[in-house]
């Protein structure tokens, strides 16, 4: 029987970290992450884990600990939000580029200037590219459910990656939700224990981690890197397909929300998502075909999978939570457009940035975007393709 | 020169699985200074043996006897540490070494 509890986002994932009981975790407090930080520490003081909890003096060097910590040979988990994050910049490509499996939860927050604590995905949108695989979560059960798998992924010998588990600033890690949670056994026997590549710790073969490689190596370093993220989606169905034997909740690269014979359709990312859906359901009752494309994966993109989701929709708003400054378009409408690109007759797309930090996605914003593109697919013209959504002007 | 790995090849990370495999890069070739050890001026302390960032500095029985100028790549920070009188390393360019 699965424990039913009430949880902020930040209780789950603390709570999962538990479960997953790591070697290290070494973290430095940032609001919204703050309370999941603390409330680890405190399993830690309790003697309910049996972690070796490192207190730093930022969050460039919690990343390094746990860099360092991941090579010795151990399990790593560590924490973040916003300016916290930007801080750690210089060390998430040497996670990724040294293939230490290290897992970060977001907790997604703005970036300054001006300051905001609130919900943006500027922090886990800038850092893409890092070389990460990146799971993005609706809300506090698929952060959980994301942590716990995020272990698994990058963990696997195939993969070899560190991963970031993105959930929303307040609007999930602060707000109290029903979810399920697994008994501490399964959840052990579903990571299993931790298995190690070149431990530094491993006196009897020395190694060394972290040195230089020029024109000669360089290359061939990142094209191994970069061939182990793309290959990582097949690991990640994998892992989610065991998952939903153990949990009935099943995982994919996105949801696909009634997008098969839908007309019209958002592609917007975590909590928002889930104001998207419910506006679905209540256009669906009126005939309107709706759907929602929600991205989980993003790291690696599944490129061809949304295109074969996306190829037969009439008109598409692509909506973000940051906006790529002077793009003329935010990460995910580059995404998506280039995953359309060759189709013979693609669909009509848009672009909206909304709810910077932590601004209200309100249900009368959803359903205007959905008379757009109801208008555009049905006179085939698209207007302004990029848009502050509701910003007063 | 030695046939380089394919990217299949090499460990992930780049982590490097033979130990002291600096021995193969000889950094020798970067060095335009070269130092020259004066014998007599030398008390033996080892101050550069300690400083040397490439052990390069060959001592037997307590005394320096040579500079291994395969690694030695001439920073001259053994010249700029030597305690003794007149300074026992004098850092002369490759080019009038003689
Ligand atoms: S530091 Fe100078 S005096 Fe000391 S051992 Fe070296 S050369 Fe000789
Ligand atoms: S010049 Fe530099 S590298 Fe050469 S022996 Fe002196 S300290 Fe060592």
């Amino acid at each position: 029987m699965p424990r039913v509890a009430a949880m902020t986002g930040n209780n789950a994932v603390a709570e999962s970290m538990r479960q997953i009981n790591p070697d290290v975790v070494a973290a430095y407090p940032i609001t919204p992450q703050t309370e999941l930080s603390e409330e680890f520490a405190e399993f830690v003081a309790n003697g309910k884990v049996d972690t070796e909890y490192v207190t730093v003096e930022s969050e460039h060097s919690a990343m390094s600990a746990c860099i360092g910590a991941s090579a010795a040979g151990s399990r790593v988990l560590t924490a973040t939000s916003s300016a916290g994050f930007a801080l750690m910049w210089e060390m998430l490509p040497i996670a990724s580029g040294t293939r230490t499996p290290v897992i970060m939860t977001v907790v997604n927050r703005a970036f300054s200037a001006p300051i905001n604590i609130h919900c943006s995905h500027d922090d886990t949108m800038g850092g893409r590219d890092a070389g990460w695989i990146q799971l993005y979560s609706e809300n506090s059960q698929e952060a959980y459910d994301n942590m716990i798998q995020a272990v698994r992924i990058g963990e696997d010998m195939s993969v070899r990656l560190p991963v970031m588990v993105a959930m929303d600033g307040f609007i999930i890690s602060h707000a109290v939700e029903r979810l399920e949670l697994l008994d501490d056994e399964s959840v052990k026997k579903f990571i299993g224990p931790y298995q190690s590549v070149n431990p530094l710790l491993d006196t009897k073969k020395p190694v060394t981690y972290g040195a230089l490689a020029l024109q000669d190596y360089y290359m061939e370093s990142k094209w191994q890197q970069s061939a182990a993220l793309l290959n990582s989606k097949a690991k990640i169905l994998e892992v989610a397909a065991e998952y939903k034997k153990l949990t009935g909740r099943s995982y994919g690269l996105f949801e696909n929300y009634k997008l098969d014979d839908a007309e019209v359709a958002i592609v917007i990312i975590n909590s928002a998502a889930g104001v998207a859906k419910m506006v679905v359901d209540e256009l669906r009752e009126k005939g309107i075909k709706a759907g929602v494309l929600q991205p989980r994966v993003y790291r690696p993109f599944p490129h061809e999978e949304i295109r074969e989701a996306l190829k037969n929709i009439k008109a598409i708003a692509i909506m973000d939570r940051t906006d790529a400054f002077g793009a003329g378009g935010t990460p995910t409408f580059t995404e998506v457009t280039s995953a359309l690109y060759g189709l013979t007759n693609p669909p009509k797309v848009i672009n909206y940035v909304y709810g910077l930090g932590g601004r209200d996605i309100r249900v009368e914003d959803i359903h205007g975007v959905y008379q757009r593109l109801t208008e555009i697919a049905k006179t085939g013209k698209t207007g302004k393709m990029f848009e502050y959504l509701g910003v007063r002007k | 020169m030695k046939k380089l790995k394919s990217a299949r090849e090499i460990p992930i990370g780049t982590a490097i699985e033979d130990a002291g495999c600096s021995r193969e890069y000889h950094t020798g070739s970067w060095r335009n200074f070269r130092p020259i050890h004066d014998k007599e001026k030398c008390v033996n302390c080892l101050t550069c043996w300690i400083y040397c960032p490439d052990g390069c500095v060959q001592v037997k029985d307590g005394k320096v006897v040579e500079f291994d100028l395969k690694y030695c790549k001439g920073c001259g920070i053994c010249a700029e540490e030597c305690p003794a009188k007149g300074k026992a390393i004098t850092m002369v360019p490759e080019e009038k070494k003689e």
